[in-house]
């Protein structure tokens, strides 16, 4: 099968083999200090909306129970990781570069691991919509450190049919040997996965990639697929260079097709997914289990580096423990070397992002020199292997010109790290992209906020002016008929009228009435007030029950006043008198 | 001399006729520029400027009547991007309009909320809900901290609290170089 | 033909108004922050420059040489000009009222941008004719734009450097000015080709 290249890249030192000799431990029971086992599960795990938690403290929950809802479509679903007890839903802090907190539901784990009933999902008798639903729930993500909604991936390109399904194995970073693990131990159910994947987009055919420095999974995977006899499925191997397992760069070294910047490999018939994605897609539709572990590489400065099945919220502490890090250890690092963020603390939790955990020293990451100026050699645009020019990108993000830096397309930029990598001047050029990228997005949501906020405020607008209309005209229609009303009455009583309008003009004040007595053609205004204070006259209307008294109730109501004016000189002694 | 009069003046007939001409055919209708200047302000319509809103604001500016200063929710990066759609200089905020805070929504007390409806009114974009002599509440995603509410409320119920980071808010900082002491060994 | 090429490189390149010539300095520091503004100023330049060579030929020719009123020449050609301004100014306010915004003062300040009368009473020094005139005009225009296009591409990357405080803002600019002006002193050489 004829390969493509894509430009740039590195080869770093990989240190795969350390954590490749023993076979996936099942991660050990949390436990510390001989403290009671805790789970702490993150509600916000995926790219999209938080999840609305289920469960409250108190609950009893059983293993691969929901407790936290997909908030609308672009989220994906949590689930209890072991039966036990929800001791609190709570903010605890995140496996998250920044240290802060967000709201986890905390399980005491009874021990006994008490499935929920699982029933396999049957995805031929259901609508693709139902299956995508499904998935959700099923809290279904991207297993290669994106944790993107799989759901979201699941729909056929242009005309309901996708070419080539890509399974990302490749698995191109240092230190990690999650999948390669994966595909050796499970080789089997990740091609099950495959071909609910290839059924459900339609696809014409299934390669999947690995990087050729993993011979082991690529036997096994190649066992897998003749064992399974299926005849659209490859296995393929690349070539090893760091980035390969990026999606849009293992798409153009397996099909040649470049995806150029805004849009979707779906346009072109290509979607990708890795394989631990498929290995969790494999578990959900044909175990009915949830997504509630995950494979874990422990590797670094560790004395015995392994790759653990990690329940989703076990706390790194319990983790390591088993590897035994070093004791120069200095720092926790989720992810690679290349693109790992730097974690605030050994207590938080697994989650479905950690793919690996890599315990760093000095000795390991020795501190990278001084940063020094800019050379504008051009190394690391030979090394982008995003077609980028870093250079203007460093340029215009250091400088905060943010537009520019989006002129040069920031925002396909992978952060793979290898600008930074090759840089002779040792530049963190990848902060530089992360702080640019962290901003323009904060700007664009402040943004849409204005424009909310402008929309409601000429909202508001519009119905003020259009209530103000409404009233005007209810009032307009109120006084054209009471100028009807006192033409009428003009009309017919003539003689009457000046009288009528003096005694008017009296009852409201006598100086400011313009209109005196001998006014023999009434003035309109002076028409108006009277039949305005007719209309009042009208509506004051006598309480019927104060008319046509019985004498009793004459002297019933005598007394009551008198017992009130006596209540009232007692209180206020100092007042006059009412009346 | 008299030719010499007679070509300027000439000149000046023909010129004026083409200029008086070109005014009429050209006569520029409406203002685009207030839109620009309008995407560039907060939206907050707390009046802080002076002005009943944003918009008035922005066609004020437009008329070179409002100086670009005088916006404190749009603090300093609003000036600059004022100054720079305009191409005027840029000038620190005004103090008599306000000085530049942290992004605060109002919070409703609602033990002490009395349902009087007042701050409803003043708020300019409907981000409170309720009815009279009921409890009311702010919508917190709608809600765009401008504090007209605050002074109107008979009961002192409603805060500014500042809104807090949080995972997604959080913004990856300015790459810093840690200056370490040169250690001789 | 070739004198009409000549005509044109010569007045982009050579002789270029700003970098050369020293002239119209005013709107090319003012207006070069940003390379739309720029392309703007560029082309409004241009089309008055060359409206204006075109104009002044016309007046100097048929008007002024005639009755031996050679002594008004500066005077009308002003007049001409600001004419010519305030159509322009007219035109791009009703098609760009955003650029419009933005060359601001620098708009009617063409007519004062000595360029534009420079460029005509060259012309008349010269003794071009009307085709000629209207080429040369033309050529310095589109130099003048040319070094505005140049000078804010800088001026645009500038604003991420590194410069000293004292230096930032015009002072930089005029440094750099001054460094371009030194690279198309090198054009000098062009007509020796000829």
């Amino acid at each position: 099968m004829q390969l493509f290249d894509f430009n740039g890249g590195v080869t770093p030192e990989y240190h795969k083999e350390a954590s490749t000799q023993s076979p996936i431990a099942v991660s050990p029971a949390p436990s510390r200090n001989g403290l009671k086992n805790f789970l702490v599960i993150p509600l916000h795990q995926s790219i999209g909306g938080t999840p609305r938690p289920l469960v409250s403290a108190g609950d009893r929950v059983l293993k691969g129970q929901r407790i936290g809802a997909a908030d609308g479509d672009m989220s994906s679903a949590v689930h209890a990781s072991t039966s036990g007890q929800v001791v609190a839903v709570e903010m605890r802090r995140m496996p998250h570069p920044s240290g802060l907190s967000a709201l986890c539901v905390v399980i005491e784990a009874d021990g006994r691991d008490e499935w929920i009933a699982r029933q396999p999902f049957d995805y031929h008798q259901h609508t693709a919509a139902e299956t995508r639903d499904y998935l959700r729930d099923a809290g279904v993500v991207g297993l290669g450190g994106a944790v993107f909604p799989t759901h979201l991936k699941i729909s056929p390109g242009k005309g309901g049919k996708l070419d080539t399904l890509i399974i990302n194995g490749a698995e191109c970073e240092p230190f990690i040997t999650c999948d390669d693990l994966l595909m050796r131990e499970r080789a089997e159910a990740i091609i099950q996965g495959v071909v609910i994947l290839r059924d459900l987009l339609a696809a014409g055919r299934a390669l999947i990639g690995i990087e050729d420095n993993k011979p082991q999974a690529l036997a096994a995977m190649t066992a897998a697929v003749q064992a399974g006899g299926h005849q659209d499925m490859a296995v393929v191997a690349v070539p090893t260079r760091y980035p390969a397992g990026g999606a849009k760069q293992l798409i153009r070294v397996l099909t040649g097709i470049e995806v150029p910047h805004g849009k979707r490999s779906t346009d072109y018939g290509v979607q990708c997914f890795n394989v631990g994605t498929a290995y969790a897609i494999h578990e959900a539709i044909n175990l009915g289990q949830p997504l509630i572990s995950r494979i874990v590489t422990v590797a670094g400065n560790v004395a015995a580096p392994r790759n653990y099945a990690a329940l989703i919220g076990t706390p790194l502490h319990t983790l390591l423990a088993n590897s035994q890090p070093l004791p120069d250890t200095d720092r926790l690092i989720m992810g690679g070397p290349m693109m790992g963020i730097t974690l605030p603390g050994d207590e938080v939790p697994v989650v479905k992002a950690t793919n690996c955990i890599l315990v760093g020293s000095p000795r390991l990451f020795p501190p990278p020199p001084p940063e020094m100026p800019c050379i504008r050699c051009g190394e690391c645009a030979k090394a982008c292997p995003a077609d980028l020019q870093p250079f203007e990108l460093y340029w215009f993000s250091r400088a905060k010109i943010f537009g520019k830096a989006q002129e040069y397309h920031l925002f396909d930029c992978i952060e793979c790290g290898c600008c930074a990598y090759v840089c002779p001047s040792h530049i963190p050029l990848v902060d530089y992209y992360r702080f640019a990228k962290s901003e323009i997005w904060a700007n664009e949501s402040e943004k849409a906020a204005a424009d909310q906020a402008r929309e409601q405020y000429e909202f508001r607008q519009l119905r003020e002016a259009r209530e103000a209309q409404e009233k005007a005209a209810r009032l307009a229609a109120r006084t054209a008929a009471g100028r009807a009303a006192a033409t009428n009455a003009l009309a017919m009583a003539p003689v009457t009228a000046p009288a009528a309008t003096s005694a008017a003009a009296s009852a409201v004040t006598s100086a400011a009435t313009p209109v005196t007595e001998p006014a023999q053609t009434p003035s309109p205004q002076a028409a108006l007030i009277a039949a305005a204070l007719e209309r009042a006259r009208a509506q004051q209307v006598q309480p019927a029950n104060t008319t046509n008294l019985t004498p009793e109730q004459q002297a019933e109501i005598a007394a009551i006043e008198a017992r009130r004016a006596q209540i009232r000189t007692q209180a206020h002694p100092h007042l006059p008198p009412d009346d | 001399m008299l030719a010499a009069l007679l070509v300027m003046a000439l000149g000046a007939v023909v010129l004026g006729a083409a200029l008086g001409f070109a005014a009429v055919k050209f006569r520029v209708e409406g203002d685009p520029l207030t839109e620009k200047i309008d995407a560039i302000l907060p939206q907050t319509q707390c009046g802080q400027c002076g002005y009943p809103g944003c918009k008035p604001y922005a066609a004020a500016m437009a008329k070179g009547e409002a100086d670009i200063n005088q916006c404190p929710p749009g603090g300093d990066e609003g000036i600059r991007k004022l100054a720079d759609l305009l191409g005027r200089e840029y000038k620190p905020l005004s103090a008599e309009h306000g000085v530049e805070k942290p992004k605060a929504l109002a919070v409703i007390d609602e033990q002490r909320c009395i349902g009087c409806t007042l701050c409803i009114q003043a708020c300019p974009v409907d981000a409170i809900v309720g009815a009279a002599k009921q409890m009311h509440t702010v919508i917190a995603a709608q809600c765009t901290g401008c504090e007209l509410c605050v002074p109107v409320c008979p009961v002192d119920c409603i805060d500014m609290v500042p809104v807090a980071e949080n995972i997604t808010t959080w913004k990856w900082k300015y790459p810093v170089v840690a200056i370490k002491p040169v250690t001789t060994q | 033909m070739t004198s009409y090429l000549f005509i044109v490189l010569g007045a982009v390149l050579v002789n270029n108004v700003v970098f050369v010539r020293i002239l119209g300095l005013c709107p090319f520091m003012g207006v070069s922050k940003k390379l739309e503004t720029a392309i703007g100023m560029g082309a409004a330049t241009t089309f008055v420059l060359t409206m204006a060579c075109g104009t002044s030929y016309l007046i100097d020719r048929w008007l002024l040489m005639p009755n031996q009123l050679e002594y008004l020449r500066t005077l009308s050609f002003i007049v001409t000009i600001a004419a010519i301004v305030q159509l322009t100014e007219l035109v791009i306010q009703k098609t760009s009222p955003m650029l419009h915004q933005v060359l601001g003062i620098y708009l009617p300040l063409i007519t004062t941008n000595c360029a534009v009368l420079g460029v005509p009473l060259l012309n008349i020094g010269m003794q071009h004719n009307l085709v000629e005139s209207l080429l040369f005009g033309f050529g310095g225009a589109v130099g003048f734009t040319l070094a505005m296009i140049l000078f804010a591409g800088i001026r645009e990357r500038l604003e991420g450097a590194d410069v000293p405080v004292h230096f930032r803002g015009t002072a930089i600019a005029m440094i750099t000015a001054g460094l371009m002006s030194l690279a198309f002193m090198g054009f000098a050489g062009l007509d020796k080709y000829k």
